[in-house]
């Protein structure tokens, strides 16, 4: 049981009326690649902000690391810190340099000293290859180096687990690859994965497992080989045959 | 013209301390009036329901009465002991306050709320997320309309000379009083308030492209 790290139970979220989440149940293991495929509307941003509460879940339980995180005792901050999550559209701070996107959080929250978060930022930016751009600000970056940034920023606070909401969505193709390319190596680092993703070539080679979400559930889950080569349920098969 | 030349070269320290009064009484008014704005628009933009209702009807009140009206308020309400520059110069902050208030909230829900999701997703304290990320981004919203405000106080002083408070009004009414030429003397105040504003206005349009510029 020790080595679950994410567990929801029956987790339901509306937006008013709307009957968004409908009773999702799943378990992430320590060091699982899992990716979220499915139709546009059908819940997948809403379920990935829900495990780090951007969206309060209606009903139903999410535990951390055996600890219900819808609980109101619980220290959000404290709690996020440990979650990374990237964004469809880079969400970067455009009023810090590059260098201060990544240093900002762990200075102020995690009380690192200045110099040696610069060290471990800077050792980041050269994992990803923007050790060049670190005194630049945001908006002398293309999509894909943004995109980079938005990363190891999220991974300068040491998180246990990674989401990625449609990190490649908003790039133009050329710049696809370079940030494929950095989730791919972070897939073989032991990290905790959980991408939602239209790259069906991607997810089909990185993930140790895939869950399809549709209308609010997860209507079918498995090996990648067994999702993209013999899908059981019905709006699995349509989904598949349209985006392959 | 002669009259006026003649007043300008008599009076001139007049309307010099006149100009003085009215810049500094507007700084102090837009300073003051932009820290007790930030805490109104904190309170507005709260969770805490009573607390955004009673900024609310702060703001509603504040821009619904008359500020002259405001200004006697304060004027009759404050403590004898207080001098009347200071109670004018309060119930001024305190209406500038209302304006700011929704300047600075205008300002901060201008900023993307990608932003917002972004900060809260690496664990920072919404105290950081709101002077680290949001405040640092809604300035370049809220500096050319809090410029505006600056102008538009510098006009809203000249009430105050109701009281004598000290500003360029009071000038004129001080040269009026000892000349019996109001003209003259209202026409060299009105170039003064002309020449600060245009001059403002004209620096305000420079900081509007600069920020425009930066983005
Ligand atoms: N903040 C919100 N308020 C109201 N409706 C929302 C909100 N966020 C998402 N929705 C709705 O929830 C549904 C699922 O959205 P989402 O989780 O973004 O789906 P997906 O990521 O699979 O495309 C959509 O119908 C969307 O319009
Ligand atoms: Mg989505």
């Amino acid at each position: 049981m020790t080595d679950i790290i994410i567990r929801t139970e029956g987790l339901k979220k509306n937006f008013g009326d709307l009957e968004v989440l409908k009773g999702i149940d799943v378990s992430i293991r320590r060091g699982e690649v899992v990716s979220i495929i499915g139709p546009s509307g059908g819940g997948k941003s809403t379920f990935l902000r829900c495990l780090n509460l951007l969206e309060q879940p209606t009903a139903g339980k999410v535990f951390f690391k055996e600890q219900d995180i819808t609980d109101k005792k619980m220290d959000t901050c404290k709690f996020r810190q440990q979650i990374g999550m990237v964004f469809q559209n880079f969400n970067v701070f455009p009023n810090m340099t590059v260098l201060e996107n990544i240093t900002l959080t762990p200075i102020l929250e995690k009380k690192v000293p200045k110099a040696q978060a610069e060290e471990e930022a800077m050792a980041l930016l050269k994992r990803v290859g923007l050790e060049d751009k670190a005194n630049e600000y945001p908006r002398k970056l293309s999509g894909g180096q943004k995109q980079r940034l938005a990363i190891v920023r999220a991974l300068a606070m040491q998180p246990d687990v990674m989401l990625f909401d449609e990190p490649t969505s908003a790039l133009d193709p050329e710049m696809v690859k370079e940030v494929l390319n950095v989730i791919t190596e972070l897939t073989k680092s032991g990290m905790t994965i959980l991408i939602v993703t239209h790259e069906m070539g991607f997810a089909r080679e990185v993930s140790d497992r895939v869950l399809f979400i549709c209308d609010g559930i997860i209507k079918e889950e498995g090996r990648p080989e067994q999702i993209f080569t013999c899908p059981r349920d019905p709006s699995t098969i349509k989904f598949l045959s349209m985006v392959l | 013209m002669d009259k006026i030349l003649k007043i300008l070269i008599k009076y001139y320290p007049v309307f010099l301390e006149g100009l003085w009064g009215t810049l500094w009484v507007s700084a102090v008014v837009v300073a003051l009036g932009s820290v007790l704005g930030l805490l109104i628009a904190t309170f507005r933009m709260s969770k805490v329901k009573p607390l955004s209702w009673l900024a609310d009807a702060y703001i509603e009140v504040l821009r619904g009465t008359p500020v002259l009206l405001q200004l006697y308020v304060f004027y009759f309400a404050m403590p004898d002991n207080v001098p009347e520059a200071v109670s004018i110069i309060v119930a001024l902050v305190v209406n500038a306050s209302a304006y700011i208030s929704e300047i600075i909230r205008a300002g901060i829900g201008a900023v993307d709320k990608g932003q917002w999701e972004a900060a809260k997703s690496l664990g920072l304290s919404n105290k950081n997320i709101m002077s680290r990320v949001i405040l640092p981004q809604a300035t370049k919203n809220i500096l050319p309309a809090l410029c505006n405000e600056f102008i538009t106080t510098i006009k809203g002083t000249s009430l105050a000379s109701v009281f004598f408070v000290g500003e360029l009004m009071t000038s004129f009414k001080t040269i009026q009083s000892a000349t019996f030429l109001p003209l003259p003397a209202l026409i060299i105040v009105g170039m003064i308030y002309f020449t600060l504003n245009f001059v403002l206005s004209r620096l305000l349009r420079v900081l509007e492209r600069r920020l425009a510029v930066s983005d």
